[in-house]
Order: C-alpha cells, then structure tokens, then sequence
C-alpha cells in the first residue's frame, strides 16, 4: 500500500506543476505582455482558467496531506526549516488567488483594478519561484537537522545558487506551459503571434534556466551531472525532453493545439520524472547524509493503509467529476 | 512577543479567519441552491437574480475561504512541528477524505459559477448542491479532526511513543459527534442571520423589496430552524464535556471547588487567584443539572486539577457568556420570524421588525469566534488532550512574533477588500435590476 501512496503522492506533484504551473503562467506571460495587448491576455487567461483554478490549486492541498498523513518526518522537517520560504510562497498564494478572483469580481470596475493586476502578476512569479526554491532546498543537500545558529537551520537551505537556479527553472517552465496553452486559445491576429513569440521565448528560458541548474550544481559541489552520465535512463528522459521541445519549436506554429498542448506536458512531466526517478527515493537529502527518504520516513502500520484507501476512493469520485471539467469549458473556444 | 504566545496567537487568528469563510462557503451553496429551485419550479426571474447575485459575493468568499485554508495545513506544521509529527498519521484519516470533499467541491463550484446557460437547468441546479453538500462534508471532517486533539483516541501511548495506531478510530472520537452538530448548526445560524440581517437592511432603506423579502425568507427559514436547535445541541456538547473534559468545563463555569448541587454562575469577573467568582448570579443546583441531568450530582471543579493543567479561566467564562447569551437572543429572533410567518405577516414588513434583525447581523458570527474561544483555549495548556502540551509542539524557529505581525496585516487587508467588494456588490444589485429578470449587460458577461 505503501507504493500507492508515493504514486499518489508523485501525481499531485505532477499535476500542480502543469496545472497550477499554467495557472501561476499566465501571470507571468501577462506580466511579461507589452501594456497595449495586455487586456487582452488578461480576458483571454479569465475565460480559459477562471472555472478550473480552484480545482487545480487542490492538488497542492493533496500533497501537504499526503505529507503530513504519511510522512510526517518530512513534512515536520519541511516546515522547520523551510519555513521562510513557505511562508513566503504562502503569501504569493493569498495574493494570486484573491487578486484573481477579486479583479473580476468588483462589481465597479476602477483603479482597484490596477492594484489586482499588479499584486496577481508579481505574486504568479514570486509563487513558483519560492516553489521551486523549496524543490532545490529539499535535494541541495543544505538542510541541516542539527544546525545550532540561526542562518544555517532556517537560512542557508533554501538561500544557495542551487535552490535559486531550481526557482528559476520553475518560473520558466510555468511560463512555457501557459503560453503554449494560451496559443491554442485564441485566433486573434494581434495576440496568437505575441502568443507564440512568447511559447518561443519560455522555450529558450527554459533550456537557459536548465543550463543554470546545472552550472550552480557545479558550483555548490552537487554531482549533478556526473550522477546523470552514469544513470542512462535519466539522462535519456532528459534527451528526450530536449528533442520534444526542439520539435515544439518548429511544429507549434501550424501544429494544431492539442499536440502542442500535448508536447509541452510531455516535456515538462519528463523533466520532473527524470527528476524524481534520478533522487527516489530520497526526499530529503541532509548534510549529515542521513535522507529522508519515502521508505524511511512512511508512518508505519494504518495510517498508510488507511490513506492509500482513501486517495483510491477519493479519486474515483474526483478524476472523472474533473476530466468532465476540463471537458465541459475546453469545448468552447474563445475569440 | 514570546514564540509560544506568538505561535498561539497565529493560530488563533488564522482559524479565527478562515471559519467566517468556511461557515459562508458551507452554507451559502444551500441558500442559492433553494432559490435557484424556486426559479427552475416558478420560472419567477426575481429568483434567478437572487441566484446570481448571491454567488458572486460567495465567489469573493470562496476565494478567500480557499486561501486562508491552503495557508492552514501549511501553518500546522510551519507552527507546530512537534504536534504533527505525531498527530499527522493519526488524525490524517479526516483530513485526506477532507481533500476529496475540497476537491469535489471546488470541481463543482467551477460548474456553478460558469455554467449558467451551458447546461440543462437542472443539472446546473444539482452542481450548486453538490458544493453543498461537499462543503458541509469537509467542515465536519475536519471538525472530527479537532475532536481528537480534544478527546484524543485510537492509538496506545506508551513511554512517550505513539503506538498501534488507528486512523478510523480517530475519526469517530468521544467528541466528533457533539462538535460536528454544533458546528454544523452553528454554520447556518450564522449564515442565515448575516445574510438575513443584509437584506433586512436594504428593506429598511426601501430598494428593490421583493428581491430582499425573498432572501431575507430563505436565510432565515434556515438561519432560524438552526438557531432553535442550536441551544438543545450545545447542551449535549456541555454534558459531552462534563464528562472528557471536565477541567474545560470548570472553566467554562468558573467553577473552581467540586461540589454536589453546583450552581450555575451567569456573569460575573472570575478571580483566578482568589479562586472565585465575583458579581456574579447564581442558581442553586443548576450547573449539576445541566452537566448531568441530576441538581444534586457532583461537578467536578478546577481544584481537582494541579494548577498547571488550568486552562485560563477568564477567557474561557466570558466566551462562553457570550456564546450562550447570543445563543439566546438569536433563538428568541428565531422564533419571532416563525410566530410572524404564522400569525403576523404584517410585521415583517415594520421597521422594527427589520431593524431588529438588520442589528443581529454579526451576532451569529460573534458567537462562532466565542465558541471557538471556548473550545480551544479550554483544551489549554493541552494540543492533544493529557497527552502533549502546547509548549513542548510549537516550532523551534525564532521570531515568530514577526510571522504574526506579518499574518495579521495581511488578514486585516484581506477582509478590508472582501468588506469592500462586499458593499459594491450589494449597492450593483438593485440599480441593475429592473425586474426585467436579466441584470445589467455587464454582468451578464462576466457570468457566460
Ligand atoms: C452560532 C453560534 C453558536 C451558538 C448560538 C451557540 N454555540 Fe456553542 N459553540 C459554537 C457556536 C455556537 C461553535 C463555534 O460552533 C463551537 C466551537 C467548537 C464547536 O464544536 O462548536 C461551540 C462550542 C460549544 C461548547 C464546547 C464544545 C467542545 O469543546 O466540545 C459548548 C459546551 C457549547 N458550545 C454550548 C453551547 C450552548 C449551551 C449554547 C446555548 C445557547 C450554545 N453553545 C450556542
Ligand atoms: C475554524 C475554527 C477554529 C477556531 C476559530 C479555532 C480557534 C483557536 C484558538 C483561539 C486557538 C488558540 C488557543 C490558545 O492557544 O489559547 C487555537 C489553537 C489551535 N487550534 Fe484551533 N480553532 C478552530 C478549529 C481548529 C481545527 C479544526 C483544528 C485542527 C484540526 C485546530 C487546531 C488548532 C491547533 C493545532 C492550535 C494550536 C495549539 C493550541 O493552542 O492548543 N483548530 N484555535
Ligand atoms: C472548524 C474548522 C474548519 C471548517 C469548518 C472548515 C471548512 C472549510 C470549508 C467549507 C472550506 C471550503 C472553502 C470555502 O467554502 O470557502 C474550507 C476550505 C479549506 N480549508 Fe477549512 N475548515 C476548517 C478549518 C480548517 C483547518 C484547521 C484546515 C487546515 C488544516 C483547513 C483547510 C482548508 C483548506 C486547505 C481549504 C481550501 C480548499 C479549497 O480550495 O476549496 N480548514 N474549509
């Protein structure tokens, strides 16, 4: 039972990155679009994303869960020392999801609007930034459980260049997957070429951020790249990833949108696995070399039992009500 | 600021916050759910804007209630590590069905809140239930939840360790059952009257009278059948506590020496360290009662307990006060709605009448903030029950006090915005009805 439960636990990770990774996305395309096209994004972004936001924000919810229920020496480990940037994320959460909601909503539509769109695009980038900051703390190697000064326990495993460049990484990945998705939303002839000028602009960041990652594992002495030559089946993923996006590259202009939708989820999912499959089944990895790992820190007897049970269950109820979701409003294409 | 007092304090404001959102997010579904019935039955268009213009203001709740929520299962262990560390497997079982209900929910509000004219009415109709009905669902599981910290079960502790756990016994704790009814009621006392109360006010001030007469009707239909139970459910919550949690209760009561035949204090100033309880009015024998249905039985009192084990006792009277005085004033308004729907329908139309309920606005509210105070600062010096003490579970990083301050500048912005939005919403809605049964293009649009 125990495997269901990291599958499970694997599959809401994935799914927050490319769901909620869109989500925080379209922040930081609208962001990053030239002020003139900028209502236009942002319609465009409302109508695509306003029904399904809540929904893809839920998967975080069900890893924190998955976390605390089954293992709950990571999760404790997590919040201790990671604290700073979980509360900084925290708050970029707050901001996005209210702005969000908030600048649609006011029933008067005035300067208050300016406010909204300011705090939702700077909190769409600050949100997967910290993100991914807390994914590189975890395997820097930097949390150390018996620190005594200030700096090392709370500070320095998540303030290195190696979190920071796995943070950049993520922004970009989360911009890439919303602007290939945005393309295959609109036919309008100012937006769809900033769209696609844009997909082509993340997929650069991306290949940049990910020469970063690599560079400040170098720095900060984490055989990264040495790890990867002698694993052919990460290094693999990994090739392969590339080859999709140089395919991407060419293929999303005349490419219809669900190939190309398809392309980008399998390029971003292919990193993340070659990630987990490179560090399973480590979590945590700490200075002193004692990991916490999915095997060693699993609450032992029921509660494992119990939970796979109830995300088995659960997601009989949740995956088809979803799928019924993303159908029913991806149907009708918006001008 | 001290960390523990800090921490506590964090705790306490972000559940203080997120429960004015879940109890809307719980109830809210309900109300719109029966007039969207109304106008599907009886095709009247008043109906479909009350429909509407309810979800948008459930819209800006909801989002707000999702966020402080997410925040919440960051905060338990970004503040208390040590409790989750152990508490996590144990009291999870709610929680990870929690997730499930949280998610249906928030998958159907999507279908609620953009499906207006894509689907058939009565699907449509059916999704709006089903956010209901899932909310309703995860707010008494994770009630169930709270139960366990304060009638811990389902594992053996020995030496400090948390052995042979049993999620399922967890869940159905001594106390799930009495806190979850009284939660739950509580959600539509406090519900029904706000709305209520809003409505009666826009009567009082003479705008577009049959849209709010028929809302004031809904929220109080519900608002009012709840507030008559709540008092029956909160007194098998106390007799509940008379029995696990009988330190809490003494200092609910103030009741600091065990007696037989108790009396029932109502008001007065405790004094925690002359032991008694000043000004107060006592009747003779009625604490026994209530506690255990007999006026000669012993009530167990504070000094049956070492006096670091006392939960503070000033706070935990005057929140308990407070909770049932209300718990009072909204029965007797419950009741008066129901006698002039029976034989007075001219006063629903008087301002004193509306006046009357348009005042009780917050009431409800206030008395969840009470009953919580009760519930929680009663469970003091404990996090779970006789097992782990508040202090030894919260989090080993320094300067929490700053995360406080930080919380509570955004909390305060948030519900400044939400009050904000609130009032425009409010104001939009007569001027664009015209009893044309469609509300102003615009928000037509933002609705398709
Ligand atoms: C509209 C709100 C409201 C009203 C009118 C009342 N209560 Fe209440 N009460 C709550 C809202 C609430 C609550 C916020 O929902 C609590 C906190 C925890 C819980 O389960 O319910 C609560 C807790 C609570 C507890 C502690 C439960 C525990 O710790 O397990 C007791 C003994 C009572 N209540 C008793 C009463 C009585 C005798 C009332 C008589 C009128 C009453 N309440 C009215
Ligand atoms: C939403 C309604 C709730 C409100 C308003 C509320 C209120 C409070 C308050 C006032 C405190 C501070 C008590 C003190 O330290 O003196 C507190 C503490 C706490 N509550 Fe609640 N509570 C609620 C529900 C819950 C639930 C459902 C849970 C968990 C399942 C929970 C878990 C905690 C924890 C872990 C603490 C900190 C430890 C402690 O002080 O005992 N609360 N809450
Ligand atoms: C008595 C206490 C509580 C009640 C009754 C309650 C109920 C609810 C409800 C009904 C919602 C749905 C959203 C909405 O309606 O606005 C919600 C949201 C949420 N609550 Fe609470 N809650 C309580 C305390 C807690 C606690 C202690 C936690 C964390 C451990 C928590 C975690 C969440 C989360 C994660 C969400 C977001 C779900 C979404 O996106 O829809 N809640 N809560």
């Amino acid at each position: 039972m125990l495997y269901v439960v990291i599958v499970f636990l694997g599959l809401s990770i994935l799914l927050y990155i490319l769901m909620g990774g869109a989500d925080f996305g379209a922040g930081i395309v609208e962001m990053t679009s030239p002020a003139k096209i900028r209502d236009q994004v942002r319609r465009i972004t409302y109508q695509t994303i306003g029904p399904i936001w809540e929904a893809n924000h839920m998967w975080l919810i069900i890893t924190i869960v998955i976390l605390f229920v089954g293992f709950p020496a990571i999760y404790t480990m997590l919040s201790v020392h990671l604290h700073i940037p979980l509360v900084l994320m925290l708050i970029g959460i707050i901001g996005r999801g209210t702005a969000f909601v908030f600048r649609h909503y006011d029933a008067v539509k005035d300067d208050m609007q300016r406010i909204y769109n300011l705090v939702f695009t700077y909190s769409s980038f600050v949100t997967p930034l910290f993100l991914g900051l807390i994914f590189g703390a975890t395997v820097s190697g930097n949390i150390n459980p018996n620190a005594v000064n200030f700096y090392d326990s709370f500070i320095h495993p998540w303030f290195n260049f190696f979190s920071l460049s796995i943070g950049v990484f993520t922004v970009a990945i989360c911009g890439f997957l919303a602007a290939v998705y945005l393309v295959g939303e609109t036919e309008e002839f100012t937006l769809k070429p900033f769209l696609l000028k844009r997909s082509r602009m993340f997929m650069v960041a991306i290949v940049l951020a990910g020469g970063l990652v690599f560079l400040a594992a170098e720095v900060e002495g984490i055989a990264l790249v040495s790890l990867l030559v002698q694993e052919p089946l990460t290094l693999s993923i990994l090739l392969l990833a590339t080859l999709a996006l140089v395919f991407l590259w060419f293929q999303i202009e005349k490419g219809n949108r669900k190939s190309s939708r398809a392309l980008s989820g399998f390029i971003v999912s292919a990193i993340l696995i070659a990630f987990g499959y490179h560090y399973f089944p480590d979590i945590i990895i700490t200075q002193s070399g004692e990991n916490l790992s999915v095997f060693n820190s699993a609450a032992v007897g029921k509660p494992i039992e119990t939970l796979a049970w109830a995300l088995l269950i659960g997601s009989l109820f949740i995956l088809p009500s979803l799928f019924y979701l993303l159908f029913s409003f991806q149907r009708s294409k918006v001008m | 600021m001290e960390d523990l007092f800090a921490a506590r304090s964090q705790m306490a404001l972000s559940l203080g916050f997120h429960i004015i959102f879940a109890c809307i997010g719980m109830v809210m579904p309900f109300f719109m759910a029966t007039s969207h019935y109304q106008y599907l039955k009886t095709g009247n268009p008043l109906y479909k804007d009350l429909t509407k213009a309810w979800s948008k203001g459930v819209a800006i709740f909801f989002v707000t209630g999702a966020v402080s929520g997410t925040m919440l299962s960051f905060e338990l262990g970004l503040l208390w590590p040590k409790f989750m560390l152990h508490a996590g497997p144990i009291f999870g079982m709610p929680f990870s069905l929690e997730g499930t209900a949280f998610f249906i929910e928030a998958i159907a509000l999507g279908f609620f809140l953009y499906g207006w004219g894509k689907f058939k009415p009565w699907f449509h109709w059916f999704t709006g239930v089903v956010v209901g009905i899932s909310g309703l669902a995860s707010g008494i599981l994770v009630v169930a939840a709270n139960g366990w910290m304060n009638s811990p079960t389902g594992f053996d502790f020995v030496n400090g360790e948390y052995l042979n756990i049993d999620p399922i016994q967890a869940l159905f704790n001594d106390a799930w059952f009495s806190q979850s009814l009284h939660m739950t009621l509580a959600a539509f006392t406090a519900t029904g009257f706000a709305v209520a109360g809003i409505h009666a006010y826009m009567m009082l001030k003479e705008k577009n009278i049959e849209f709010h007469r028929k809302a004031f009707r809904i929220a109080l239909v519900f608002g009012g059948i709840a507030a008559l139970l709540q008092p029956i459910s909160g007194d098998i919550s106390a007799k509940d506590i008379a029995v696990r949690q009988p330190a809490k209760l003494a200092a609910m009561e103030a009741h600091f020496e065990t007696e037989k035949g108790a009396s029932l204090i109502i008001g007065g100033i405790p004094d925690e360290e002359a032991k008694e309880v000043n000004y107060a009015l006592k009747i003779p024998g009625a604490l026994s009662f209530l506690a255990h249905g007999d006026f000669e039985s012993e009530v167990i009192g504070l000094d049956q307990f070492p006096e670091e084990n006392h939960p503070p006792v000033l706070v935990t009277h005057f929140a308990f006060q407070i909770m049932v005085g209300l718990g009072m004033v909204l029965m007797g308004l419950g009741l008066l709605f129901f006698f002039s729907n029976w034989k007075k329908k001219e006063w629903m139309k008087k301002d004193w009448f509306l006046r009357l309920f348009a005042l009780a606005t917050p009431l409800g509210f206030i008395a969840v903030e009470a009953g919580w105070t009760v519930t929680e600062v009663g469970r003091q010096p404990w996090i779970i029950y006789e097992i782990l003490r508040t202090e030894d579970a919260v989090s080993p990083i320094p300067g929490i006090a700053y995360s406080f301050y930080l919380f509570t500048a955004i909390y305060v912005s948030l519900a400044l915005v939400v009050t904000f939005l609130l009032i425009r919403q409010i104001k939009a809605v007569p001027s664009s009805l015209k009893g044309s049964g469609e509300m102003s293009s615009k928000s037509v649009i933002s609705n398709s």
